[in-house]
């Protein structure tokens, strides 16, 4: 057994996993219709590859990376291409965004998939495959995987963490896909321990899901890898990367740094079983788990094409009539949905359709008392009851200065305050601004740097002009007479009525 | 030691003591010039009635000027000027012109005649072109100051909304 650390704070909602969790994981029907938008991950959005009109098959590359930060997106199926325009989006904000809209066919026609020789390629040319086949993060932060592990922190990674915790209630996913496929998630984690060069690999699994743990050690001990399998008390946040590195080695990162700078690198045991088969069976993402759950009849986790739409997945699992909103994500980290006419995307883990019943209206909120309830709770230790008085009166400063940005939002002190402020959502908006507000004075840098290097310029044209007119006293000026100049100017002045003439009859 | 050189140390001392006080003030003005420049958003656009915002940055910090002046800031931007020099806010000076959302200058390049007025005017660099060779708009760099709008004979240049992509 591993010692296990602690971190501090956390909370024990309900679980609600059970529900999802009965029954197996399905293939979802193909649907009609895809909406694939062009950034699914974090970072820039991938460039279409595919024009309007394209016949595209199942597997193919409908988006390319636009950089490093950056991952491919592939159609899930064959079908046409009938659009690429804005889309409603899931995110917090009610967004939209370019998205490949393909009309499938039906026929589900592939291309060749052929197994990555991993073992005879370079690091270098593995990550480059990781990109193009669309790898990225599937703990929630979508972050590209190439991008992580081609990062260098200048220091070699001790302890590969792979994290099958998944805390937040209802999300049972991971759970399932632990527990199906439990051999392809580990022969994942074996290419991620030899990717990041790691001595320890540990497994950690909450111990609300027995089921997953069992598949799993079986699984580790079939593949003699030596990865050691954690099991973790249920508690949340402890699936919180920073809180399990935390728990499992004592190690605290601290904030604005990473991981990987104190030696741990964390995966999700989503993005291990997506590594596994981009390299084992050369299958880039094009499908994901997502838990749908909550107000419907039959709860249960689809593997489900990228694209298609959340209704549909409702729909197969026969959403109740007294539905009165969705949510993406779960019930402490996710964000409700105006409607779900939006595409599955990679980071989308659980869909949940709510009721009065199971989701009581929030209460108004009540003046904060300063109980400090939020402080005990709070796992990455910071002083919730202060920075909401901070980002509640604008002063973004002031809310940096109590370390607002290390938020890792996942709500425990909405869920404990007894006054029902919805705390998270005041730091997440500040974190936003303050981003914002950093790219604004970046801009403001850069132009007041422009505007100060053109007036040197100026000064150091007129002190030149000084100089060469004192130089050239006895040269007369230029010798054109008064009748050149007058023609000059009326040559100018019936160019510019002409000019102006074609702008007002073309406009 | 005669009292005329002890009143001439004394007076040697005092001018020691009130020229290091005066550079300490010089370099708290200088300082604070810098902190209200970095407070500005650098659009360069004159409203205020000074040349560009480090001018303006000094008129604050001397004293002449109040801290309201400045549309493209706006009410913000005022009340991150009061909390530096930790006084009122007070409410835009609306003469100076109003807050809008930040746009940038695109040429109809049809239409110009690439007579280089614009490529002057712009206080940032943010437009290239020659003469009689058409112009553009450095679209990343631009403030979206207008002051390229005035002096285009042709009336080629439009402001438009800031697109996607660019912060």
């Amino acid at each position: 057994m591993r010692k296990l650390f602690g971190f501090h704070g956390g909370i024990h909602p309900p679980a609600h996993k059970t529900e999802s969790t009965v029954r197996p994981i399905i293939h979802a029907p193909l649907p009609s219709r895809l909406v694939l938008p062009l950034k699914q991950h974090a970072g820039e959005a991938a460039i279409p590859s595919v024009q309007v009109g394209d016949h595209v098959l199942k597997g193919q590359t409908v988006g390319t990376p636009a950089s490093k930060m950056s991952a491919a997106i592939h159609a899930p199926t064959s079908g046409t291409v009938i659009a690429i325009e804005r889309h409603a989006v899931p995110s917090a904000n009610a967004h939209s965004d370019v998205c490949i809209i393909i009309e499938t066919d039906g026929k589900d026609q592939a291309i060749d998939f052929t197994p990555f020789p991993f073992a005879e390629k370079t690091r270098a040319e593995v990550l480059d495959h990781l990109q193009a086949m669309g790898v990225v993060g599937l703990g929630g932060a979508v972050f590209p995987s190439a991008a992580k592990l081609s990062a260098d922190h200048g220091q070699p990674i001790h302890t590969l963490v792979i994290n099958g915790s998944e805390c937040e209630p209802y999300i049972s996913c991971d759970s399932m896909l632990m527990r199906e496929r439990p051999d392809a998630v580990v022969n994942g984690v074996a290419f991620l321990q030899h990717l990041c060069d790691a001595r320890d690999v540990i497994i950690a699994i909450e111990d609300n899901k027995p089921e997953a743990l069992a598949a799993m050690e079986t699984a580790v001990k079939q593949h003699g890898g030596g990865f050691q399998i954690v099991t973790l008390p249920t508690m949340y946040p402890s699936g919180g990367a920073k809180q399990l590195i935390k728990l499992l080695t004592n190690i605290e990162v601290p904030g604005g740094r990473h991981a990987p700078e104190y030696g741990v690198q964390c995966f999700n045991s989503g993005t291990a079983y997506s590594i596994f088969r981009a390299i084992a069976l050369g299958e880039p993402v094009m499908t994901r788990i997502i838990t749908v759950t909550g107000n419907v009849r039959t709860p249960q986790n689809y593997e489900a094409c990228l694209g298609m739409s959340f209704r549909e997945l409702l729909n197969l699992a026969v959403e109740e009539s007294n539905t009165d909103g969705h949510i993406v994500g779960g019930p402490l980290m996710g964000y409700r949905i105006d409607s779900p006419d939006m595409p599955l995307v990679k980071a989308a883990n659980c869909i949940i359709a709510t009721s009065k019943k199971l989701f009581p209206p929030a209460q108004p909120a009540l003046p904060c008392i300063r109980c400090g309830q939020c402080v005990e709770a709070c796992p990455a230790d910071l002083l919730p009851h202060d920075m909401y008085w901070h980002a509640k009166a604008k002063n973004l400063e002031r809310a940096a200065d109590y370390s607002v940005r290390d938020c890792i939002e996942c709500g425990a002190c909405n869920y404990v305050c007894p006054s029902r402020i919805p705390l998270s959502q005041y730091f997440k908006k500040a974190k936003v601004e303050l981003a914002v507000q950093a790219k604004e004075n970046a801009f403001a840098d850069a132009s007041r740097q422009r505007f100060e290097q053109r007036e040197q310029r100026l000064a150091r044209y007129e002190s030149e002009h000084t100089v060469s007119l004192a130089g050239d006293t006895h040269k007369a000026p230029t010798g054109a007479s008064d009748d050149e100049t007058a023609l000059k100017n009326a040559a100018v002045q019936a160019a510019l009525s002409r000019a102006r003439a074609r702008r007002t009859s073309s406009s | 030691m005669s009292a005329d050189a002890l009143f001439a140390s004394i007076a040697v001392a005092t001018g020691v003591l009130v020229r290091r006080a005066l550079s300490h003030l010089r370099y708290d003005a200088a300082t604070l010039e810098n902190k209200i420049n970095a407070t500005l958003p650098q659009t360069q656009c004159g409203l205020c009635g000074y040349a560009g915002c480090r001018p303006y940055a000094r008129a604050i910090a001397t004293g002449l000027a109040g801290i309201n002046r400045c549309p493209p800031g706006g009410e913000a931007g005022i009340e991150k000027l009061s909390r530096l020099l930790k006084i009122n806010t007070t409410s835009l000076d609306t003469s100076r012109g109003v807050t809008k959302a930040r746009a940038i200058a695109v040429i109809d390049e049809v239409h110009c005649i690439g007579c280089t007025l614009c490529i002057q005017a712009c206080p940032v660099d943010a437009i290239l072109g020659a003469a009689k060779q058409m112009h553009t708009v450095l679209s990343r760099d631009c403030t979206g100051c207008e002051l390229c709008i005035p002096p285009c004979p042709v009336d080629c240049i439009d402001m438009r909304p800031l697109p996607a992509g660019i912060h």
